[in-house]
């Protein structure tokens, strides 16, 4: 659907790496011109016009991602430059300080680096101990698990609401009701669940949320950050700098904003907030469910076609988004992500940045498609005829 | 040397390369890891040198079959070579896949790779064993 939205699909090609970065809509990139061409000041000033416009787009952006994710405040958003910043904050300003040596963080084997890597640090600086949820056969994450996994010494839940590799959904709700009779704080990372599904921070009670928005049809370098206020509250800024000071004259005097304002220290990345802003509205005018819906049948679509071709080893026959990860027997998977290029079909090879995960699912590399609203029955159609000829794809791989 | 011939090598080195495991005695080698950091490209390689000579080389690891065929035939040519010759044959590889002036000759299967510069992305598979095997020759002391 809205295939004529988006330019990038004027060039002829297929684009099934939306888990990596989504292309993005004519209405966003003219939001953002907009911005640059006709307003194009810095934000919190306010001494003139276009200071004061810039100023107003900017909040205003920030109140679309509120009510996108259903947050009760508006000062609970804070715009980042994406899912890592957002997870670094949430790691190094609130739970390096919270947490003690021998404090357990629970993670899985199929987290994305920055759901790992962060929390590998903080136990190498403070002492606290990264343990992992055991996943199911089908390498899920259960409640039964999570319960299993939890110890007296379990402050942290930090999970993906949908896995990049595998696209697994994870019961977040349901952790967190457990996680929070017992004390335990719930992180998402939400990098490939909220460009898919509708989001509501209040009913799944999740303590923080982190975000992209390159992977929802707005900008690279923004994202967010969402924490319930009150744990805003005492996240330290990492940065400290222009826009987050109150005031100060010497070391021992130094007075921070509000939030949202003092966890975003100089200038913001206005045009990709803003740029967000437009991503947002963008997909509310389609509705969230209906893309939800559609990626469902898109990927229904091509599984069944997939699971009749012998040679695939597909590493998630059953997942809930809209990611598929499979290897063509004996051809390595880089192969054949080259092969689909020279049809002008852009795909992913590798490890997909989870790199604990070939522990857990005993393969280290896969090719991974992902779709989104914008890509069609007909496009798998054509995928699907080359990846079922392997004689050609042996010869032409190379 | 037309397409079907290049495409012949590379798939053979590819199927069948030659020393691709870790060698019996790989106490007596020095050893190196090359990967692609744009892609998942990874191979251990290891050099015995005596001499001034190489005298053997293996490779290991997991690689497309541009690196894989590719690392194949660096090891078939540089063998029994001295190290001299082999950085100038590496030179001249070097200069194949910029497209800069070469001596074809010394390079034998490894011009099938000399239109690779047409597909950017893989130029670097095709240079990715001559990498790894360059730091170790560039830090050998006779």
């Amino acid at each position: 659907m809205n295939q004529s939205d988006f330019p990038m699909l004027k060039k002829d090609i297929i684009y099934f790496d939306n888990a990596a970065t989504t292309l993005k809509p004519k209405q966003v990139l003219d939001k953002m011109n907009d911005y640059y061409e006709n307003y194009s000041a810095n934000a919190h000033r306010g001494d003139y016009d276009i200071s004061f416009k810039t100023d107003q787009e900017y909040e205003l952006a920030r109140e679309k991602v509120r009510k996108f994710i259903n947050a009760r405040e508006v000062e609970e958003i804070i715009f980042t430059s994406g899912t890592t910043e957002s997870l670094n904050m949430v790691a190094n300003g609130f739970f390096k300080k919270y947490l003690e040596e021998n404090d357990e963080i629970l993670i899985t084997m199929s987290e994305h680096a920055s759901n790992v890597l962060p929390w590998f640090h903080l136990q190498n600086t403070n002492g606290c101990l990264v343990k992992f949820i055991p996943l199911d056969a089908n390498h899920y994450v259960t409640l039964e698990n999570v319960k299993k996994a939890v110890t007296p010494r379990t402050k942290l839940i930090a999970l993906a609401g949908i896995t990049n590799v595998l696209g697994d959904e994870r019961p977040i709700k349901e952790i967190t009701e457990f996680a929070h009779a017992h004390n335990i704080f719930v992180v998402m990372d939400g990098a490939q669940s909220v460009p898919h599904k509708k989001t509501d921070v209040c009913d799944l009670d999740v303590d923080f949320l982190a975000f992209s928005g390159h992977k929802m049809c707005g900008p690279t370098g923004i994202g967010v950050l969402y924490g319930k206020k009150q744990l805003l509250e005492e996240l330290d800024p990492i940065n400290m700098g222009g826009g987050m000071n109150e005031s100060f004259d010497d070391p021992q005097n130094l007075y921070f904003k509000d939030l949202p304002h003092r966890l975003e220290a100089g200038t913001p990345n206005i045009a990709g907030a803003i740029g967000l802003g437009q991503a947002i509205d963008y997909l509310q005018s389609i509705g969230m469910d209906k893309i939800n819906e559609y990626e469902k049948s898109l990927r229904k679509y091509a599984i069944d076609k997939l699971i009749k071709i012998p040679y695939l080893d597909i590493l998630n026959i059953e997942a809930d988004g809209a990611i598929i990860s499979f290897n063509v027997n004996d051809i390595f998977s880089q192969d054949v992500a080259y092969y689909l290029n020279k049809y002008n079909i852009c795909v992913r090879a590798g490890n997909h940045c989870a790199k604990i995960l070939k522990n857990e699912v005993g393969i280290k590399n896969s090719l991974r498609i992902s779709f989104y609203f914008y890509n069609t029955k007909s496009e798998i159609d054509d995928f699907i005829e080359l990846i079922k000829n392997k004689e050609k794809m042996k010869v032409e791989m190379i | 040397m037309d397409e079907d011939t290049r495409r012949e090598i590379i798939l053979d080195h590819y199927n069948n390369p030659i020393h691709k495991k870790v060698p019996n005695n790989k106490e007596e080698y020095e050893f190196v890891n090359t990967n692609n950091s744009s892609c998942i490209d990874n191979l251990d390689i290891y050099i015995k040198i005596k001499d001034n000579i190489i005298k053997d080389i293996y490779f290991d690891g997991e690689a497309c079959a541009i690196s894989t065929s590719s690392c194949s035939i660096m090891i078939h040519n540089l063998i029994g070579k001295t190290i001299k010759e082999a950085k100038e044959y590496i030179n001249n590889f070097q200069n194949m896949l910029d497209e800069l002036p070469y001596n074809e000759e010394v390079l034998n299967e490894a011009l099938a790779y000399n239109n690779i510069y047409k597909q950017n992305n893989r130029k670097h598979c095709a240079y990715l064993p001559y990498e790894g095997i360059l730091k170790i020759l560039n830090n050998y002391q006779s």
